[in-house]
């Protein structure tokens, strides 16, 4: 029976709970334009505060465009210039040392093996004899694992297929990171350490704008390039033309020559994550 | 008249909230010596946690090639102890076993701090603890039904709920000297039950959905919990009660004992047996995933740091088992207590670090970080443990008096202690 | 002459390829096919080299294949030199210009065209921006290079980098 005290109480619950979440931080997710130009308006205020001068761009996805990305596995000499252009680019943590882009050496009579890969190789020249190299970064799921086991919701696919983070709404759980086949997620162990003068100022909100200690990152195809049309800086520093990118969706595209015309593959197809990220060989 | 109700109401709870105090206060050298010990424990986990919360996760072993380790291996064990409460439960009230029945509130007491231990755990191993809120709707956002974590927060928190509802409540009543009323504290106690299974079948689809780590994405692992839920947590009960019976009036029946021993052994060997299913199931087929489950037994590539904890674990279950599947094992004193520290600790190894870590070593692109806790989350373990041992142990001075008679509020008694209404 | 024809023919091509290339917004990729000019930055020429006719244009082209022994001796050869030498690609008529297996003279800005004669495939992938470096818009203006740019045309095999440093393992300490 709804007593007027029942029917009261519940009310004002239900009023405190709205004014609350209206009131209250809410997750970048969809969130509406005009709210979410005035919180990077208060990103950008708190950055400069913190010293760091930067400018924060919210461009949304285009219409039309799913972004994928296609390596060849046939040039990579791993000479890893993309892993140290990306850190550059997305205003990574120089100590620790955090790396988005990781170039594994595998050895050319066991294939693309990853439990005879190694991180770690440092030869004087390369490529090494006998091996061939497969550099690894966030694949950018269509279905990916990591989405869907974040507790709160702060990392979801955008809808031109990159894999994005609020870092504000994050909670550094780290499921995300166990989910990953990839092992493309990285944590902020302790506060970033990034040298002022290297900062990189043109910064997204989804992308590469300053991090905190406490919550994850990883690579977003350079979202604060490609969505203002611009190649990702790994693509372009590449000296040996290794990496291509584009939109999956355009007929013209450099990844629908590929698709067509090269053998693509990608890592671990049998866990049915569907990547974004091809690899080909185009020998 | 409803004002002189409420008055009643809030002088009988500050008349138990006083001798509450007291009972807490008083207590032999032994007691003091304990609250000491642990008082101690807690302020230098605070003190670590304290400086990990201003250096950040760096303080762990922690780093993104094992991204889980000590926190959470002690999260998955101690839901399972959790769980455990619900060994005693069936029989109470399913088969209405009467010499169990006035242990079951012991029972969820122990889970109720066993819950309480867990919500620890995660809250030091997230990056930002101060965004635990961004979970709680409406503040924040559950990613309900998606993320299994989602469903293990809702899970924990209501076995917590039901656990600390039905427990503070018998005992309230039982103070008052008034029966419990059957109507709310039966249904609640039964949900219990699937609630049990519920959060440790939950908490294994944690770790058993990620199908980047082969490990543990296998079907085995929600029936392994159970099993090893179901002989860990009666483990450290068995001990409390024996203590209880040693320094306290408070009498238990040893065919209680007895039964609850007997019910881990079989409990015991369906978890030996379902490891032994996983490790055929490994090493038979021999594929690539076989080297998660080498890793923790012998080693890889010259790293051995788990392989002694992996034997010790197999040798304290077998023993355990051993000691009690036979009646005179279970009835001897000292068996009894060694099976029950051999259960615990051999559990307390294969669920907290020996599910962990191999899961995550070799890391997804292959690699090797030996990781091992460092002094910091030893000290934040040991202070969460001792929060959860020094509520336990507040709860049971409290428990055992009313459950004696000794501590009531009651003019005169007319009904049995634990009696239902 | 046959080849002032294909000269004006050629840049007739490529006038037009210019016209269509700047009329396009955002340069479109041309097509695998079709003999569309390519807008490259200038040829790696080395200081002073070029144009060739300054020292060539008095002398009498000397068709027999050899070593060199009086000039450019700097230049080895390794570039499928049992079977070819420098006048196979080098216009021996007119040292500003290469030349296609046709005869046809090819300015080396375009000398593309040339590799593209044996490199067919690698020469429509690099049409089509699937081959080589590129720098730019993913869906606007992108920059082509010359295959000289990065292939040295006499020698043309890569000599080894040396990497960038290894990733730092994870430590149990941090700092």
């Amino acid at each position: 029976m709804v007593t007027r005290r029942l029917f009261t109480k519940t009310a004002a619950g239900a009023a405190a709970g709205m004014i609350l979440t209206a009131c209250g931080p809410k997750r970048l997710y969809e969130a509406p334009r005009d709210k979410l130009k005035a919180r990077i308006a208060e990103m950008e205020r708190k950055y400069k505060e913190e010293g760091k001068d930067v400018k924060v761009s919210d461009a949304g996805p285009a219409q039309g465009v799913h972004f994928a990305y296609a390596l060849d596995i046939s040039r990579c000499i791993g000479c890893r210039r993309c892993v140290y252009a990306c850190v550059a680019e997305n205003n990574q943590s120089r100590d620790p040392q955090i790396q988005w882009i990781r170039v594994l050496s595998m050895e050319k009579d066991r294939g693309v093996d990853f439990s005879h890969a190694n991180a770690y190789y440092h030869p004087a020249e390369v490529p090494e004899e006998g091996h061939f190299y497969i550099p690894v970064s966030c694949q950018q799921c269509e279905n990916p694992p990591c989405t869907k086991v974040c507790p709160t919701g702060a990392t979801w696919a955008e809808k031109d297929g990159i894999v994005v983070i609020d870092y504000d709404w994050c909670i550094g759980c780290r499921y995300c990171m166990a989910a990953c086949p990839y092992g493309a997620r990285h944590f902020n162990w302790t506060e970033p350490g990034l040298p002022a003068g290297e900062l990189n100022p043109n910064t997204h909100y989804l992308g590469n704008r300053p991090r905190s200690k406490g919550v994850v990152e990883k690579c977003t195809f350079c979202i604060q390039r490609t969505r203002a049309g611009r190649y990702p800086a790994c693509v372009e520093v590449c000296p040996v033309g290794a990496r291509k990118f584009g939109n999956v969706l355009d007929p013209e595209s450099e990844i629908r020559y590929i698709i067509e015309h090269k053998r693509v593959l990608v890592l671990k197809e049998e866990l049915n994550t569907v990547p974004r990220f091809f690899y080909f060989y185009a020998t | 008249m409803p004002h002189k109700k409420l008055v009643d109401s809030i002088r009988l709870f500050s008349s138990f909230a006083r001798g509450s105090a007291g009972l807490i206060l008083r207590g032999n050298r032994a007691y003091w010596i304990w609250l000491a010990f642990l008082a101690a424990l807690i302020v230098s986990g605070a003190l670590a946690w304290s400086r990990q919360l201003q250096i950040g996760l760096g303080l762990t072993a922690m780093r993104d090639q094992v991204s889980w380790g000590f926190y959470i291996g002690n999260f998955t064990f101690l839901v399972g102890v959790a769980a455990a409460a619900v060994v005693l439960v069936i029989p109470a009230y399913i088969y209405n076993w009467k010499p169990i029945r006035e242990i079951v509130i012991y029972g969820e007491l122990l889970a109720t701090s066993a819950i309480a231990m867990c919500l620890m755990f995660v809250l030091v191993d997230i990056g930002r603890p101060d965004r635990f809120w961004h979970l709680i709707p409406p503040f924040g956002h559950l990613n309900f039904p998606r993320s299994v974590l989602a469903w293990d927060v809702l899970v924990l928190n209501l076995y917590f709920g039901v656990n600390f509802i039905v427990g503070t409540h018998i005992l309230y009543r039982a103070f008052h000297g008034k029966s419990y009323i059957k109507r709310l504290v039966v249904p609640l106690v039964l949900l219990s039950i699937p609630m049990a299974v519920g959060i440790h079948t939950v908490t294994a689809f944690l770790y058993n959905g990620l199908a980047s780590r082969p490990y543990w994405n296998s079907s085995i692992l929600a029936p392994q919990f159970l099993a090893s839920a179901f002989c860990s947590g009666p483990a450290i009960l068995l001990v409390v009660l024996q203590l209880l019976g040693r320094f306290t009036r408070f009498e238990i029946q040893d065919a209680a004992i007895w039964k609850i021993a007997e019910l881990m052994a079989y409990a015991m060997f369906l978890n030996l047996f379902l490891h032994g299913a996983e490790a055929f199931k490994e090493f038979y087929s021999g594929t690539q995933h076989l080297l998660f489950t080498r890793y923790w037994y012998f080693g890889v590539n010259g790293h051995y740091t788990l392989v002694p904890y992996a034997w010790s674990a197999v040798a304290l279950n077998v023993a355990a088992f051993v000691l009690f599947i036979s009646p005179s094992g279970r009835r001897n004193v000292i068996t009894l207590n060694l099976g029950c520290l051999a259960t615990y600790a051999g559990c307390y190894l294969e669920k907290g670090m020996g599910l962990i870590i191999p899961g995550l070593t070799p890391d997804t692109l292959g690699e090797i970080y030996e990781y091992y806790p460092t002094a910091t989350e030893l000290r934040v373990a040991a202070g969460i443990f001792a929060v959860g041992f020094l509520l336990f142990t507040l709860m049971l001075k409290v428990a055992v008096p009313i459950s004696l008679g000794e501590f009531t509020g009651r003019k005169e008694s007319s009904v049995g202690v634990f009696a239902g209404r | 002459m046959h080849s002032t024809r294909s000269i004006t023919a050629t840049a007739l091509f490529g006038l037009s390829g210019l016209a269509l290339l700047a009329a396009a917004d955002g340069a479109k990729t041309p097509s695998a096919a079709g003999p569309e000019r390519v807008e490259v930055p200038p040829p790696p020429f080395s200081d002073g080299i070029f144009p060739c006719s300054n020292c060539h244009a008095g002398m009498t082209p000397d068709r027999q294949r050899r070593e060199l022994t009086a000039m450019h001796t700097d230049i080895v050869l390794k570039h499928d030199e049992t079977h070819r030498w420098c006048l196979d690609c080098h216009d021996a008529d007119n040292r500003d210009f290469l030349h296609l297996a046709s005869g046809e003279r090819v300015p080396f800005d375009e000398s593309y065209r040339v590799c593209g004669q044996c490199h067919g495939e690698k020469y429509r992938d690099w049409r089509a921006g699937v081959h080589g470096r590129r720098t730019g818009s993913w869906n606007g203006a992108q920059s082509y290079l010359l295959c000289a740019h990065c292939h040295n045309p006499h020698q043309p095999r890569f000599h080894a980098l040396a990497p960038k440093p290894a990733p730092r393992p994870p430590r149990r300490q941090i700092k």
